[in-house]
């Protein structure tokens, strides 16, 4: 399906439309609280058109300047009254606010890359070690009930009807709590049996839920949609891990 | 204890470590007086001077690494494992985290103007950031901050190395307006 026409340049020349219009300025030596935005508009723009040209993939970010520099420059044209100017910060000052802040950021990262080349040959012993506080996050009733949603999925269809087996909530809390004696966290799917049963299955869930809104436990995670450990809330009693 | 002996305990255990030992975990595991550790530690800094390791202050604490010029043989070893240098993408991206954090990502995009889930995906994966929280607001987005791993990749003590943000002042020619002045001298 690859069509010759069809290429993408991936131009790394430019890092966004900030770096491009922070080019220009630099370039061409502007004060850069005194932007002639009529004149910077055009320059940015003929840039642009030659992106389109050669097919520049994320040229988004770049129109998405452009219709803002023209959105500036149509205000500049607008006669000024005072009513006017109290609408809002002007965004002249805005752009160069950000512009800005963005030479910072650029040089910065310069300061990084000296760093970088410095260190470039320095080796450290490195093993990936396993970090338990990279678990912080803490899941929200959607992460829960969405990990609850692939516990269920993930588990055996039950081969016959089991026989009704009644638990008290408070049991399972009970249960669940037993669980962190001798850990520091629990994965919310292991408090969950590999055959599917319905009643355990909702027992437990709202067990955690109950545990989770009463203080008792937090569920964290890394990521979003990523999985969910129990931890328990530290009490004076198991303080002593 | 014997100085010869604390000596070779902090040797042994800047062996072993791949993380760094700080000067609290040393008096920790010595049982000694800080003082101690200090002075074991600059006379073993100073006899590895003729060595090809050196022991190095990073991201709070010690660690050995090897000595730079040795890095041909390191590189022979391990092959396709030397990971790649940052892009100017991604150092744009962690200086703005390593300022700012903790930070979200419609921060970082605020600053740059393009788009950062990618990059940020990156720094992820090599351990340079991390999720730190999420920021109370609409959407609960998730913050970013470094990690120690940053810290040593840059060959940091700390974050209080860095020069301040407002140092950072490159724009030409005439960026002396009232503001960044004020910003300068105000320190």
């Amino acid at each position: 399906m690859e069509s010759v026409c069809q290429y993408n340049v991936k131009l790394d020349i430019f890092e966004g439309p900030m770096d491009l219009l922070l080019y220009l300025v630099e370039k061409n030596d502007i004060d850069i609280y005194d932007i002639n935005i009529s004149e910077i508009t055009r320059e940015f723009l003929e840039y642009v058109e030659i992106m389109k040209f050669i097919n520049l993939d994320s040229i988004g970010e770049f129109l998405i300047m452009a219709a803002r520099l023209m959105e500036i420059k149509a205000k500049t044209l607008l006669p000024r009254t005072e009513e006017k100017q109290e609408e809002g910060p002007d965004p002249r000052e805005e752009l160069a606010r950000q512009l800005v802040e963005y030479s910072k950021c650029k040089e910065a990262a310069k300061l990084l890359k000296a760093y970088q080349e410095r260190q470039k040959d320095i080796f450290y012993r490195d093993m990936p070690l396993f970090n338990f506080d990279e678990y912080i996050i803490e899941a929200s009733l959607y992460d829960l009930i969405e990990a609850f949603r692939r516990v269920i999925s993930r588990a055996e269809p039950a081969i016959k009807e089991l026989i009704f087996e009644e638990i008290p909530i408070e049991t399972k809390i009970r249960e669940i709590l037993s669980l962190f004696q001798n850990r520091s966290y629990v994965e919310f799917e292991e408090l969950f049996p590999t055959v599917f049963n319905k009643y355990i299955f909702i027992v437990t869930f709202l067990a955690v839920l109950e545990l989770i809104r009463t203080r008792q436990i937090s569920a964290r995670q890394r990521e979003s949609f990523g999985k969910i450990r129990l931890f328990r809330i530290a009490t004076t009693e198991n303080n002593n891990v | 204890m014997e100085k010869d002996e604390i000596k070779n305990i902090i040797e042994v255990l800047l062996f072993i470590t791949n993380t760094p030992i700080s000067l609290e975990k040393f008096v920790e595991i010595l049982e000694v007086d800080k003082e101690n550790i200090i002075e074991a530690l600059n006379e073993l800094q100073k006899e590895y001077q003729n060595k090809p390791l050196m022991i190095n202050e990073v991201a709070g604490g010690y660690i050995m690494s090897s000595r730079a010029e040795y890095h041909t043989w390191i590189k022979k070893l391990f092959k396709e494992k030397i990971t790649y240098k940052l892009s100017q993408s991604a150092l744009e991206t962690l200086a703005i985290i390593a300022y700012k954090q903790p930070i979200t990502r419609a921060e970082i995009e605020a600053i740059r103007g393009v788009d950062v889930s990618g990059v940020i995906e990156t720094l992820l994966e090599r351990k340079l950031i991390r999720v730190s929280g999420r920021k109370e607001t609409l959407g609960r987005p998730l913050l970013y901050s470094t990690t120690p791993e940053f810290l040593k990749y840059f060959g940091l003590k700390d974050l209080g190395e860095l020069p301040p943000w407002d140092k950072f002042v490159s724009l030409s020619p005439e960026e002396t307006t009232q503001e960044i002045q004020n910003d300068n001298y105000n320190e």
